[in-house]
């Protein structure tokens, strides 16, 4: 005896909708509205008191945008989820619900350069600090938690350098100390990793990349595991005790598996109000729907691509986890079973100087500041998503000045190759001018 | 809230209102394995509406201590004490699944105390199937997959939450596997398999009753739901359409609104 709940393919096409009773409509209708009618004075009071679920305004809560919630919720063995209107959006939220003033976040250093600057820079205006830590330092992690440290946050695969962080371990270092780990899976998708069956509470995405894949919208989310126990200890009282702004609501209590969700939603999406279009929203399920095939063929194409790339005599190595000399080749394994993603890191022979005349001169492959698109994207991450680190935080974050970063699309990779090769060999005739 | 029954911490949830001893008391009791949580989209309206709540976690679920108790009869014996621990003299009961055998039962058994009934997914019997009793049991997660599964209608299976953002699967999968699954669904499963005494305590009864079925509900059909309401005397039923065993989630407008009718007439709080 097997259950027949539905499978992941069929949940991306699914999930969260079921065809419209009015209309009959079979594609997910945009509620492009701001908001919607009460019954009556008591329907009013009863949706504001979270006596009922539905909608009230759509910085809260959008009918459209709450199809693609469920859909990715579901996709990820998540219990609840909030969509926002940007992946930067969504991290911003996830730990404005966690932390106050005076708390402490514990990050791997190899995140995409936006969030680095978020808890580099900006978070300390809001009271809140963070300890950077190497992806690969699984004890570093341990040893940077403080009596005030409320989450372990990191990316899988680490933005730009593809170091893996060891999820399981530092799952069980974050659950030791009674704070819950938080995983940027935006490289993976669920299709690659399911973050919440190694151990991680809390995931969130940049969905403007792989899981929509056309490059059209932006929009995050922040899904919930509904594993971690808040009520554990006395670290999160805006989640565990009375909260004013809802007649003295504990979330924890009231909501269990899905409280930090309510609270996100109930709070920050009240207070902050970084929505998601539903127009975006609507965009990004048309992405979702082929998420599987997509990925599928990212993966094929990059490691090929890897294969192509080690052995091009301009380029000086190669970063991906299905490469064997990887470092991580084994974990990737265990937790990427069905593919290492797309993304690779490599170096060019000549350094910042060939690698800026390799991108200034491939043709297929767009050179800009995205990566999970459909298409090929290339840039040089030290002159643009990380320019605002200097040499040290560089180093420190896993880049150097040779360093490409490559999101492989689904194109026919012997044009992806061929693009390749006339970007290294203006690489190359530059190198010869220079030694001449 | 937290209170004490037999020596044993208790946790029930009061939605969202303080506890009051001067409004008329309802108490929700869950189904198997289950916690107050179930109940969040029904108790706050009534905690909002001149009533005092308690969703009730079983002993040994969610936030009460102890461990489950292990048959129906001790949980409607357990119930009573409830009602004596916050010191009413009397309740309305409302039961979910397993809850419902509880609710009965006690009603049965406390007859001067319990005011109106209500029952939702209920039946006389819930015989378990083995193979899902046994992975139960064994503290196996597919007994939850399972239990998912069969308690959820097409729209459950779907999506579509009430609640924005929810996901009914996977939340209801994470309530039940709050605690060890063999202490309190592997308990709960062996506790209904075991109780034989639903249709004579229906029988006994002699109040105003509710049922609310569902014509999806694989865990408890439709036509075990009818038998049972039709051995209680001028029990009032509604059938919710493209509905599973989840009511109380999966169509908690609906649940709401016939529940809201039938309390506010038959026991009022004025």
């Amino acid at each position: 005896m097997d259950p027949k709940t539905y499978k992941f393919d069929t949940l991306s096409l699914h999930a969260g909708y079921q065809p419209d009773k009015n209309s009959g409509a079979r594609q997910v209708p945009i509620y492009q509205t701001t908001s919607y009618l009460f019954d009556d004075v008591d329907h009013a009071a009863a949706l504001f008191n979270l006596e009922r679920g539905g909608h009230i305004y759509s910085r809260i809560s959008n009918p459209t945008v709450s199809v693609l919630e469920e859909r990715v919720a579901a996709l990820e063995g998540g219990t609840a989820a909030i969509a926002t209107s940007s992946g930067m959006a969504a991290i911003f939220l996830a730990i404005m619900t966690l932390c106050e003033s005076g708390d402490h976040i514990v990050a791997s250093s190899q995140v995409y350069g936006g969030t680095a600057n978020l808890l580099r820079l900006t978070l300390p205006k809001f009271g809140i600090k963070t300890t950077f830590v190497k992806p690969r330092d699984t004890q570093g992690f341990k040893k940077a938690i403080q009596e005030n440290t409320k989450c372990i946050f990191g990316e899988l695969l680490g933005n730009p350098g593809n170091e893996l962080m060891n999820m399981p371990e530092v799952a069980d270092i974050a659950h030791d100390a009674g704070i819950p780990l938080i995983i940027d899976s935006t490289y993976q998708t669920p299709y690659l990793c399911k973050p919440f069956d190694f151990g991680a509470d809390i995931v969130v995405h940049s969905l403007t990349k792989w899981m929509a894949g056309h490059g059209s919208s932006m929009a995050g989310i922040i899904v919930e595991g509904g594993k971690f126990n808040w009520m554990q200890n006395d670290k999160f009282p805006s989640l565990t005790k009375e909260y004013e702004g809802y007649h003295g609501l504990s979330f924890a209590e009231e909501f269990g598996p899905v409280a930090f969700t309510m609270k996100a939603r109930a709070e920050g999406m009240r207070d902050f109000g970084p929505c998601l279009s539903p127009q975006n929203a609507w965009n990004v399920m048309q992405g979702i729907e082929t998420l599987s095939v997509r990925m599928e063929k990212h993966c094929a194409n990059a490691e090929k691509m890897v294969e192509f790339l080690l052995g091009n005599e301009s380029v000086a190595w190669v970063s991906h986890p299905s490469a064997p000399d990887h470092p991580d080749y084994e974990l990737a394994k265990k937790i990427l079973p069905k593919g290492r993603g797309s993304m690779i890191a490599f170096g060019i022979k000549g350094g910042k100087e060939a690698g800026t005349t390799f991108i200034n001169n491939v043709k297929l492959a767009s050179h800009l500041a995205n990566v999970g698109d459909t298409r090929t994207l290339v840039i040089h991450p030290a002159s643009a998503t990380h320019s605002q680190m200097d040499e040290e935080t560089l180093k420190f974050a896993g880049l150097s000045q040779d360093m490409i970063r490559l999101s492989v699309g689904i194109e026919d990779i012997e044009d992806i190759k061929n693009d390749f090769e006339d970007g290294f060999r203006a690489a190359k005739k530059l190198k010869l001018v220079v030694n001449k | 809230m937290k209170f004490q029954v037999n020596n044993e911490e208790v946790f029930a949830s009061t939605g969202g209102r303080p506890f009051d001893t001067n409004k008329p008391l309802i108490i929700f009791i869950h189904g198997s394995g289950l916690t107050h949580m179930c109940w969040v989209l029904q108790t706050r309206y009534f905690a909002f509406h001149g009533y005092s709540v308690l969703a009730l976690d079983l002993p040994g679920h969610g936030l009460s201590g102890g461990k489950s108790l292990t048959s129906i009869e001790d949980m409607a014996d357990w119930i009573n004490d409830v009602i004596d621990s916050v010191g009413y003299k009397e309740a309305s009961l409302v039961g979910h699944s397993q809850g419902c055998l509880v609710a009965m039962e006690c009603t049965s058994r406390y007859s001067n105390k319990i005011k109106t009934l209500s029952l939702m997914g209920g039946a006389g019997a819930i015989p378990m199937n083995p193979e899902l009793l046994s992975l139960a049991e064994n503290s196996d997660a597919k007994a939850v997959d399972l239990m998912m599964d069969f308690a959820h209608g097409p729209s459950g299976h779907f999506g579509g939450h009430p609640v924005p953002g929810l996901y009914h699967l996977n939340t209801g999968s994470m309530l039940v596997q709050s605690k060890e699954i063999k202490d309190t669904l592997g308990v709960d499963f062996r506790a209904c398999e075991n109780y034989t005494n639903g249709y004579e305590a229906a029988k006994k009864l002699d109040l105003p009753t509710l049922s609310i079925l569902a014509d999806k509900d694989r865990m408890c059909r439709l036509k075990d739901g009818q038998k049972l309401a039709d051995y209680i005397k001028g029990s009032e039923v509604h059938i919710i359409q493209n509905c599973g065993h989840m009511m109380l989630l999966e169509e908690a407008d609906q649940t709401l609104a016939i529940l809201k009718k039938f309390i506010l007439e038959k026991y009022p709080n004025n």
